[in-house]
């Protein structure tokens, strides 16, 4: 097994980790997280592509490694704007709970009747 | 492969336009931060103007030239430049958000107007610069060459309406947001996974290179699927579509008509371009009609539990997740015209009026159910009686508004069915044929129920809770006149549409 493939299964594993945590965990701050797990595994799976270059002698390709950098910072600000608006439901609900009391019995989170 | 490039890989005369048709509303949201107060509200006006201006010019270029529009960014070449292109679909989009952005504007001016004697309100300046900044995102959505561009400005397009939702800062809206963004990163991430193994498969994310590599091979499937479930979250296809309801009928009426009409289109044009543009080649017939079998899931989901909603904001909100079931019928119906070897153009653009004609009649719903609200003072469907007397042009509104939905000629929806239903038939796909009646039969059912409830007379003596100023009604009766005449554009002498598409499912399926 070489570098890439490595890389690439760790990514992969990445992915699918915070994939079940971002639909398992009832808690928002978990989901967040979960997110950005799986953020993660995007960005190292991006980061192998940009590798790929060396192979023919040059230093990498710079394209993936520009995205890279955008990618991050886009998932840094979503992180930014869901803590956020975390702390504020919080602040107003003394909560963090994404259902509402009617629904606490139900598994899953049905619209509720606002 | 570059034989097909030369002709779009150049920018066409009026393509400094597509740039000016992204940077001009996000210009108007830096200078509405500087200027603060009431500057917010002026530039919006300001920047609506001649945003609207921008989309016709744009509009004008593609049918003088008969070709796409485009602008290669810094003169940098795709691979590794970045391109504005704007076809058929991307111009009539462009136009289509800078009409019902306006709309809402003009209706917004009363609901989001800094009270007087106030210098600065948070929920009115904010909802300016957001409306502004969900216009630039989607347009950047129409106009984008590349799929990681497209990355940004969906993500851009999130963060600018997540806060719309949670605009009055109650818990319940706060939870709805949160849950709303849940969603939307999960739906972007998925998307952006997709987008990166298709650069390790292809080597790059323009639109028209990528179409001419791509082929049927595991990476492309895995991406095909990967980005259109993320997309699909974003859109709120059944069964994505729990946190639709909540979040929609939650905010106010402007932000509601901002989300429904306009937000979810941007990911749902998207899902339309890979499956028309990127990857024509890769996806099959079956899988074409496993989107649509969601949408017919979601037409009659949605419009039977619209149909049992006591709350009028709640019904539009499950009423706009029927119709997004409609705008996803068009894909096994354009797969299926190119098979028989015919022209894909009449689903397509029967795709495409459903969506603008949704955009206009179900933005001027939210923002009547909005005049209703400030009205009665409640939106309890059963108990609009007297609504007809106090705000007659609001009524006439909604009920035009509805016909649209239901497809009444000359309704744009009734042009939409049109096409969507002789594609069923010409392809003998009978089944959606089947499913967009019941559809219509149950979307009549609760625009009559609404209507009937609202023209009871009032009770004696009984007096509106507030007036409602005159340009609203007359902001939301034009909306909803748009959405009902929108099926005069059969008589266009041009097919709009379909210019500039060079790539298309026929050109490319073997």
């Amino acid at each position: 097994m070489n570098g890439t493939t490595l890389f690439g299964l760790c990514a992969a594993a990445l992915v699918g980790i915070g994939l079940y945590g971002l639909i398992v965990n009832p808690q928002p701050l978990r989901k967040i997280l979960g997110f950005n797990v799986i953020g993660s595994g995007v960005f190292l799976l991006f980061g192998v592509i940009a590798r790929r270059g060396a192979a023919v002698g040059m230093g990498g390709d710079p394209v993936p490694q520009a995205l890279l950098i955008t990618g991050i910072v886009v998932a840094f600000s979503a992180t930014a704007l869901a803590v956020a608006l975390l702390l504020r439901l919080f602040d107003e609900g003394g909560s963090v709970t994404l259902t509402t009391d009617a629904q606490q019995a139900k598994t899953k989170p049905d619209p509720p009747d606002a | 492969m570059p034989h097909f490039l030369p002709a779009q890989d150049v920018t066409t005369p009026g393509g400094l336009l597509l740039v000016l048709a992204v940077l001009v509303p996000f210009a108007g949201v830096l200078t509405g931060i500087v200027f603060g107060g009431r500057g917010p509200q002026r530039v919006a006006f300001a920047t609506l103007a001649a945003g609207l201006a921008i989309g016709i010019a744009i509009a004008d270029a593609l049918v003088r030239s008969g070709d796409a529009v485009a602008y290669i960014l810094g003169g940098w070449m795709p691979p590794l430049g970045v391109a504005l292109r704007a076809d058929g679909l991307s111009v009539v989009m462009l136009l289509a958000v800078a009409v019902v952005i306006g709309g809402i504007g003009v209706y917004a001016r009363a609901d989001f107007g800094m009270p007087p004697g106030v210098r600065e309100a948070r929920a009115p300046f904010v909802f300016w610069l957001l409306l502004l900044a969900v216009w630039g995102s989607l347009n950047l959505v129409f106009v984008s060459g590349d799929l990681f561009t497209l990355y940004v400005a969906l993500e851009l397009l999130t963060f600018a309406a997540v806060p719309l939702v949670s605009l009055d800062g109650r818990t319940e809206t706060l939870r709805s947001a949160l849950r709303y963004l849940l969603y939307a990163l999960l739906g972007s991430v998925l998307y952006l996974l997709g987008a990166v193994l298709l650069y390790g498969a292809y080597g790059t994310l323009d639109i028209p290179l990528l179409a001419a590599r791509v082929h049927p091979e595991p990476a492309a499937w895995a991406a095909v699927a990967l980005m259109t479930s993320g997309l699909l979250a974003k859109t709120a296809l059944f069964p994505l579509h729990l946190w639709l309801p909540p979040a929609h009928a939650g905010a106010p009426a402007a932000a509601s008509a901002v989300l429904s009409g306009l937000v979810i289109k941007g990911s749902w044009f998207l899902v339309v371009r890979l499956w028309l543009d990127v990857f024509a080649g890769v996806v099959t017939l079956p899988s074409a009609q496993a989107l649509a079998a969601l949408g017919s899931a979601a037409i009659l989901v949605g419009n039977v539990v619209a149909l049992r909603q006591t709350r009028l904001k709640l019904l539009i909100a499950y009423s706009t997740v029927a119709q997004i079931g409609y705008l996803f019928l068009m894909f096994p119906l354009a797969a299926g015209l190119a098979a028989a070897g015919l022209d894909s153009a009449t689903a397509v653009n029967g795709g495409m009026l459903q969506a603008i004609s949704h955009a206009t009649a179900k933005a001027a719903m939210f923002m009547a159910a909005g005049l209703v609200y400030t009205t009665l003072g409640h939106d309890r469907v059963a108990d609009l009686r007297g609504v007809a007397s106090a705000l007659p042009m609001t009524v006439l509104a909604f009920a035009l508004a509805g016909a649209s939905l239901i497809g009444l000629p000359p309704s744009g929806g009734f042009l939409a069915k049109w096409l969507l239903l002789s594609a069923a038939i010409t392809t003998a796909q009978w089944w959606w044929a089947l499913v967009m009646l019941v559809g219509g039969l149950l979307t009549s059912a609760y625009v009559f129920i609404v209507v009937v409830s609202a023209m009871a007379p009032a009770h004696e003596g009984w007096t509106p809770k507030a007036s409602v100023p005159r340009y609203q009604q007359a902001a939301v009766l034009a909306l909803a006149l748009c959405s009902f005449l929108l099926g005069a554009a059969v008589l266009c002498p041009v097919d709009v549409m379909q210019i500039g598409r060079t790539v298309s499912w026929d050109t490319v399926s073997p």
